[in-house]
């Protein structure tokens, strides 16, 4: 047994992470991305990570994809990588659209909040072959080629984003890394996907775990810098034990997540009674301790923490946005213990 | 990641599966909170089957009585997982044999082996740890229990407190300080002392739980040969920092709380409420997912930490969390059965040398004994500052002026 990284792993992680401070400036983040960071991932192989090597990807797995998330969140970077590298993929699994995908020419907004308890409108509906409906809140939407959607019934569909009798509207969006949108849909044509829907969700909700524990740990990282620099009643205040144990607090909940997360992502592509399970719980145990997380680390940081000056609300906003997306953790404990035969 | 077992850790799993289902029964029951009795009959049999059978006193030499294999983490982990599992009993947990045992087959002499390890991994003998004071807990370096030497015999005077099963214990490991004046960690010695000293009063301390399981215990010129002493003058400090780490890793045991948790889902399910299972209500059910979410990081935590342990990595600030970790998530599951019991858990009668406890006041006792977990072995805001100044590189509190 080695519960660990590989090389190949930490080599890559390295090689992201380089990239990743490089980029990912707080100038960017303001900017809510550009262009180049994404060629720049596709470059490192990044939106073909879980695309199989026939079909142009490098064939890696969940484990691989949770790492990537947890770097993008640690960098609070502006990318498609939910939608178009994670949840895409394996929705479109043996669909001839791999190759677009692993190429990071095809951008795939989502809407899976019919299947999530989603508090949005969701009116979509079969229309012959077709999708017609209302549906609000779609991910990764900036630049989408294609949208992910999910009907009520479970069935999934892909809709070109350009095709006719589609209407795509921006919105804003609390994480301005993320944005959203709504769309209409007017008997658009719609290609029927054959993927298992809660393999899709279950992909998604472990990267999302993933990123938020990145975003925590760079937001507990950055408490500490700061806590080492600011100095009040002549010495600096990380030498004061109310901000200590903070710190402490904090490191001492998020510290074991990073197995939990590795851990459920390996099950998801072994044959693992419990990989459903365990994507719900740890989404939801990641959203829990990294809203703390969040709170705190912002509180050591003063009124710095609450300006824009530091940037330190891009992660503070990215944890309370991924919490609600897919599924929030009310929503997850709840399918939780249904998967353990608990529900009611 | 490779999680997989390899052949000898899956023939260890098949030996244990079969030992369980062969001789599980005959395992004494556990839980209900800490040790608070001389082992009967029924516990030292069960402690010598799983001794032969390598399931305790594992790495310890077979000269010193031990089963004598090679220390594997990962072998260690198994065990305490499969008897975790099935709930049985993985033997005497003293802190003889879970720090005394360990520090001496690092830095105690032959000698002291050979009397020792023996009859402590058998049972029979039992030690109590004379570490703490009333003015020095978290600060345990400034001890006072002093010795002097007088014709080839240390002279014992002082004060121990909070000192686990001395009421019943034979022998006690402890620190007093011999060199006053050397600075203060420099100045203390581990010493071997025989409860039936003259000059030894041990006055149990009542405590919350209502089991009798701390003491006080008072030395008015005691005399012990110089010679009992683990390592020499002034290595006192070294000597206990050596326990103190095999301590921290026990304190915080994952494979504890996953079967904390499997009761815990026990109690919900069985606990009938206006007609329904705690469990099928969604509040309650709530509070467990939660908790089980909690649970599992623990648990694959530990995994990591094993396979680090293994590699003979470092796993730092891993490390550091886990005693913290796990002493708070085992209350909060304590807490979760206690409300779960609700007013008919309020029935609560601990017992002492003879009987065993009902259910409702195991966890009782449990929930109450696990807050003095988190204080005991490093109280939980001494671990935070270690956590902080350890694991995060944060600074010290400055020393205030003209302290020691």
């Amino acid at each position: 047994m080695d519960f660990g990284l590989s090389e190949d792993q930490r080599q890559f992680g390295e090689a992201l992470r380089r990239f990743l401070s490089d980029r990912v400036t707080m100038e960017l983040r303001r900017a809510g991305g550009d262009a180049a960071l994404w060629a720049g991932l596709t470059e490192l192989g990044v939106p073909g990570l879980l695309v199989p090597e026939e079909a142009g990807g490098a064939g890696l797995g969940m484990l691989d994809a949770a790492l990537v998330g947890e770097a993008l969140g640690r960098h609070a970077a502006p990318t498609p990588f939910l939608g178009s590298a994670v949840l895409a993929p394996v929705a479109l699994r043996s669909t001839a659209h791999l190759p677009e995908l692993a190429a990071g020419r095809m951008r795939v907004a989502v809407g899976l909040g019919a299947l999530t308890g989603s508090t949005g409108t969701c009116t979509l509906r079969r229309d012959g072959g077709r999708i017609s409906g209302n549906l609000t809140g779609l991910i990764d939407a900036a630049g989408a080629t294609h949208l992910l959607l999910a009907l009520p019934d479970g069935a999934l569909a892909l809709v070109a984003a350009y095709a006719e009798g589609v209407t795509l509207r921006p919105r804003p969006s609390l994480d301005r890394l993320r944005p959203l949108a709504d769309v209409d849909l007017t008997a658009a044509p719609a290609e029927w996907l054959a993927a298992d829907a809660a393999r899709v969700l279950d992909a998604g909700r472990v990267v999302l775990a993933a990123e938020t524990l990145g975003a925590a740990q760079s937001m507990l990282d950055q408490a500490v810098v700061y806590a080492g620099q600011r100095r009040q009643f002549g010495r600096s205040i990380a030498s004061f034990q109310g901000v200590k144990h903070a710190c402490a607090e904090m490191a001492a909940w998020l510290e074991p997540c990073r197995a939990f997360v590795w851990y459920a992502a390996q099950a998801q592509d072994a044959p693992d009674a419990e990989a459903h399970l365990l994507a719900c719980q740890v989404k939801a145990h990641l959203d829990e301790v990294a809203r703390d997380v969040a709170r705190h680390a912002t509180e050591v940081h003063g009124g710095m923490g609450f300006t824009e000056l530091l940037g330190l609300p891009f992660w503070f906003k990215r944890i309370a946005a991924n919490r609600q997306v897919l599924g929030g953790p009310e929503r997850c404990r709840e399918e939780a213990a249904a998967a353990q035969g608990l529900a009611a | 990641m490779d999680l997989t077992l390899s052949d000898r850790h899956r023939a260890l799993r098949a030996d244990l599966r079969e030992f369980i289902a062969r001789h599980g029964h005959r395992s004494p029951p556990v839980g209900g909170g800490g040790g608070r009795k001389r082992p009967d009959q029924r516990v030292l049999d069960w402690q010598s089957l799983l001794i032969e059978h390598g399931f305790a006193a594992r790495s310890v030499p077979t000269r010193y009585g031990g089963y004598g294999a090679e220390h594997d983490v990962l072998d260690a982990a198994l065990i305490t997982e499969a008897f975790n599992a099935a709930g049985i009993s993985l033997g005497i947990q003293g802190q003889g044999i879970r720090m005394l045992v360990p520090t001496l087959l690092e830095v105690g002499n032959e000698e002291q082996r050979r009397r020792w390890i023996g009859p402590t991994i058998r049972g029979e003998l039992h030690w109590a740890q004379g570490y703490s004071e009333p003015e020095a807990g978290s600060d345990l370096a400034s001890l006072r229990t002093r010795a002097h030497v007088e014709d080839g015999n240390f002279v014992i005077n002082g004060q121990k407190i909070w000192t686990s099963s001395a009421h019943y214990a034979d022998m006690m490991f402890l620190l007093v300080r011999t060199e006053p004046d050397r600075p203060k960690h420099l100045g203390i010695s581990y010493l071997l002392l025989p409860m039936a000293t003259s000059g030894i009063e041990v006055r149990p301390l009542a405590t919350m739980t209502g089991h009798a399981t701390f003491n006080e215990v008072f030395f008015t010129d005691v005399r012990l040969p110089t010679d009992q002493i683990v390592l020499g003058r002034g290595d006192g400090w070294k000597v206990a920092n050596v326990t103190l780490k095999h301590e921290r890793m026990l304190l915080g045991d994952s494979s504890k709380l996953v079967h904390r948790l499997h009761r815990l889902r026990a109690l919900l399910a069985e606990t009938v409420v206006d007609g329904a299972p705690l469990l099928s209500r969604p509040v309650w059910r709530d509070r467990f997912l939660r908790l089980q979410g909690e649970v599992l990081a623990g648990k694959y935590h530990q995994m990591r930490l094993l396979s680090e342990a293994s590699r003979d990595q470092d796993s730092g600030l891993g490390l550091l969390v886990v005693k913290y970790y796990g002493t708070t998530l085992a209350w909060r599951l304590a807490t979760l059965a206690v409300d779960a019991l609700g007013e008919a858990g309020l029935a609560y009668e601990p017992h002492d040398e003879v009987g065993e406890d009902s259910a409702a006041t195991a966890w009782y006792a449990d929930w109450m004994y696990d807050l003095g977990l988190i204080i005991g072995g490093g109280s939980s805001n001494i671990q935070k500052n270690i956590i902080a100044e350890r694991g995060l590189g944060m600074p010290r509190e400055p020393k205030p002026m003209g302290g020691a």
